[in-house]
C-alpha cells in the first residue's frame, strides 16, 4: 500500500521542479508581500474591535498573509495535477506499479515542503518589515500549523483537480473557491464585525482555524484556544487528505 | 504463453462504441500491428490492455496477468509509449529516466547501469543532462522508447511512435524499434494509421475499424487476399499485344480499356522481364510503357471497409465531433 519510494521519488520531482522555477517562486512571493507591506502600512493606525488593541494592524495582518500564502501555494500543488494531465505526465505516474496513495503522499510530501519553504520566506520577509517573533517555540507552532493548512488545501486541490478534465474549469475554482476560503477565514479583518450568517460561513473554513491558530503562536491572540484550532484544523486535513486520495484513485487518469 | 491474450474486449463510452468485442493473440517476440484510421479504437485498445482504462466486457492478459485482476503485476511487465509525449519537460533527460526507475523498484546499482544501456541504445547519452523540455520531437519519442525499456518489460506498447515525426526521424524510429525487437526480443504491439509503417515493420497486422477488427494477418497474406501485382502495359497496337499476353500461363487476369492492358499476376516483378522477351517485331506490335503496382494496405484497408482510410478519418471526425479527446 505505501510505497517509501514512490513518495519519495514523488517528492523529489517537486523539489527539482521548485529548485529550478525560481523566477515563478518570485511571483507567487510578490502577492502576499505586496499585501503585507502596502495593507500593512495602509491601515497600520487602524483599529476594530477583535484586533489586540496595543499592537500595530501589521502584527494582526502578518498571520493572515502567512495563511494566504499556505492557502494559495497549496491549492496550485494540488491543483497541478491538472498540469500533469495537459503535459501527459500523468500517464506515466499512473501506469507505473505502485499504488496510488503512495502517489497522493509523494505529492503532499512535495507540496508540503514547498508551502512550507514559502511560507516562511513570507514570515522572514515580515521580520524585515518590521514584525518580531517572539520565540523559537512560537516560530515552531507557527510551522506546524502551516504544516496543517498545507496538507488541507492540498487535498482539497487534488479533489477539484481529479473531478476535472482540464484546466478550463481553473480559473472558477480560483474565484468561487480560493478566494471565498481567504476572505472568509479572517486573514484580513476580524471576523467578529461580520454578520452572524457570514460568520458560521467561517466555520466552516478550515483556513479560520489555520489563521486563528497562526495568530495565537505569532502574536499570542486568537479567537479559539490553540489546542481546539489545532484539533479541529488537523480533522479537517486528514479529511481532506483522505478525499483527496480516494478521488484521485477513482480518478480516469485519461 | 502467449505475451497478449485479447478476449472478446470492448470498451463503451457513454454512447460510443469505442472497442467493440476484439479478439487476438500475440505471441512472444512478436512485433504487431493495430492498423486503422484515427478513431479506429486503437487508443482505446492500448489503455485498456495498460490498465489506464477498465474495459466494460471481455478479458485481456498481458505475459500470463489479467489487467483488471493483477493490475500491478500487468505494469510491471509492460513499457509504454504514449501517442503524446509523457515526459517531465522540467527535468533533465536523465532525471526521466531515474524517476521511472526508481518507481519500478529497481535498484541504484541496477538503475545506473541500465539507464547508460538504454541511454546508449537510443543514442541520447550526450544529452541526458539536457532539460527535456529542449528536446525535440525525435528526441522525446526516443527518450520515451528508452524509459520505456529500463525495467525490462516483456511486452513494449507503442501508441503511434512516429506520429508527427519528420520523415527522416521515422526512418530512424523505425530502425530502432526494428532493431529493438529483433536483438532483445522483446513483444511489441504498436498502432499506426501509416499503412508504410506497419508494412515495414509489423510481422502481424490487425486492420482495425470502428471498434472491430476487420483482418488478421501478415502484411504480405494480407495483400495476398487482393491477388497479386497489377502491371499496366501500353502497347501500339493494343490488340496484338493483348493476344500475346494471353497466352502466358502465368497471367492471372488481364483486361484491356483505352490502350491500357491490365495484368493481374504473382511477383509481377519477375514477369516484367518476360513480357519483354516477347519478340515484337514478329508479333507485329509494340510495347511504349510497363508499369507495375503491388498491392497496398491501404487497398487491403479498401477491400475489408469499402472506404479508404483518408475517406473514413473524414467521416469520423463528423461522427465524433462531440467526443474529441475522450479516445485519447
Amino acid at each position: 500500500m505505501f510505497n517509501g519510494t514512490a513518495i519519495y521519488v514523488m517528492w523529489l520531482r517537486e523539489m527539482k521542479r521548485f529548485y529550478r522555477a525560481k523566477s515563478r517562486i518570485i511571483g507567487a512571493l510578490a502577492m502576499p508581500l505586496f499585501f503585507l507591506a502596502f495593507l500593512g502600512m495602509g491601515f497600520n493606525r487602524m483599529s476594530m474591535p477583535g484586533m489586540p488593541a496595543n499592537a500595530d494592524y501589521i502584527h494582526f495582518l502578518v498571520p493572515g498573509i502567512i495563511g494566504m500564502t499556505m492557502l494559495f501555494t497549496s491549492m496550485f500543488a494540488g491543483l497541478s495535477v491538472l498540469w500533469d494531465r495537459e503535459f501527459g505526465f500523468l500517464k506515466e505516474i499512473m501506469v507505473a506499479p505502485v499504488s496510488r496513495v503512495s502517489i497522493v503522499l509523494g505529492r503532499i510530501a512535495g507540496g508540503t515542503t514547498t508551502a512550507l519553504i514559502q511560507g516562511i520566506m513570507i514570515l522572514g520577509a515580515s521580520v524585515i518589515l518590521g514584525f518580531r517573533v517572539t520565540g523559537i517555540s512560537s516560530f515552531l507552532v507557527a510551522v506546524l500549523f502551516m504544516f496543517l493548512i498545507s496538507n488541507t488545501f492540498i487535498g482539497l486541490g487534488l479533489i477539484f483537480a481529479s473531478k476535472m478534465k482540464d484546466m478550463q474549469g481553473f480559473t472558477l475554482i480560483m474565484n468561487f473557491i480560493i478566494f471565498p476560503l481567504f476572505f472568509l477565514s479572517g486573514a484580513l479583518y476580524p471576523l467578529k464585525n461580520m454578520p452572524f450568517w457570514i460568520r458560521y460561513l467561517s466555520y466552516l473554513d478550515p483556513l479560520t482555524y489555520g489563521v486563528d491558530g497562526l495568530r495565537g503562536a505569532l502574536i499570542q491572540f486568537s479567537s479559539h484556544s490553540l489546542f481546539f484550532d489545532f484539533i479541529i484544523l488537523t480533522g479537517f486535513s486528514l479529511l481532506m487528505i483522505f478525499l483527496g486520495a480516494y478521488f484521485f484513485e477513482k480518478s480516469e487518469s485519461i | 504463453m502467449d505475451a497478449i491474450r485479447v478476449e472478446n474486449l470492448t470498451k463503451q463510452f457513454d454512447d460510443v462504441l469505442a472497442v467493440d468485442h476484439i479478439s487476438f493473440t500475440v505471441d512472444q517476440g512478436e512485433l504487431f500491428g493495430l492498423l486503422g484510421p484515427n478513431g479506429a479504437g486503437k487508443t482505446t485498445t492500448i489503455n485498456m490492455l495498460s490498465t489506464l482504462l477498465r474495459p466494460s466486457s471481455g478479458r485481456a492478459e498481458i505475459a500470463g496477468f489479467e489487467v483488471t485482476q493483477e493490475r500491478d503485476a500487468v505494469r510491471k511487465s509492460i513499457g509504454i509509449v504514449f501517442q503524446e509525449p509523457a515526459l517531465d519537460n522540467k527535468l533533465t533527460g536523465r532525471e526521466n529516466l531515474e524517476f521511472h526507475a526508481m518507481l519500478y523498484g529497481m535498484s541504484r546499482e541496477e538503475r545506473r547501469t541500465r539507464i547508460q544501456e538504454v541511454l546508449n541504445l537510443v543514442e541520447l547519452t550526450e544529452k541526458a543532462t539536457v532539460l527535456v523540455q529542449n528536446y525535440s520531437g525525435g528526441m522525446k519519442r526516443r527518450l520515451e522508447i528508452a524509459r520505456g525499456l529500463i525495467h525490462r518489460p516483456k511486452v513494449l506498447f507503442l501508441d503511434e511512435p512516429t506520429l508527427g515525426l519528420d520523415t527522416q526521424t521515422r526512418r530512424n524510429i523505425w530502425q530502432y524499434i526494428k532493431n529493438l525487437n529483433e536483438e532483445s526480443g522483446v513483444t511489441i504491439i504498436l498502432t499506426t494509421h501509416y499503412m508504410d509503417e506497419a508494412d515495414y515493420l509489423c510481422g502481424r497486422v490487425a486492420i482495425i475499424d470502428f471498434g472491430k477488427i476487420v483482418a488478421i494477418d501478415t502484411p504480405a497474406s494480407l495483400k495476398n487476399i487482393l491477388g497479386g501485382d497489377v502491371i499496366s502495359v501500353e502497347a501500339d497496337p493494343t490488340e496484338k499485344c493483348f493476344e500475346a499476353f494471353k497466352k502466358f500461363p502465368w497471367v492471372r487476369e488481364i483486361s484491356r480499356h483505352d490502350g491500357t492492358i491490365s495484368l493481374n499476376v504473382d511477383q509481377g516483378e519477375k514477369k516484367i522481364p518476360l513480357l519483354i522477351d516477347i519478340d515484337q517485331k514478329r508479333e507485329g506490335f509494340e510495347i511504349t510503357s510497363i508499369n507495375l503496382r503491388k498491392p497496398t494496405l491501404e487497398d487491403v484497408f479498401l477491400h475489408f471497409t469499402g472506404r479508404t482510410m483518408r475517406e473514413r478519418e473524414s467521416s469520423t471526425g463528423e461522427r465524433n465531433r462531440g467526443h474529441f479527446g475522450r479516445g485519447r
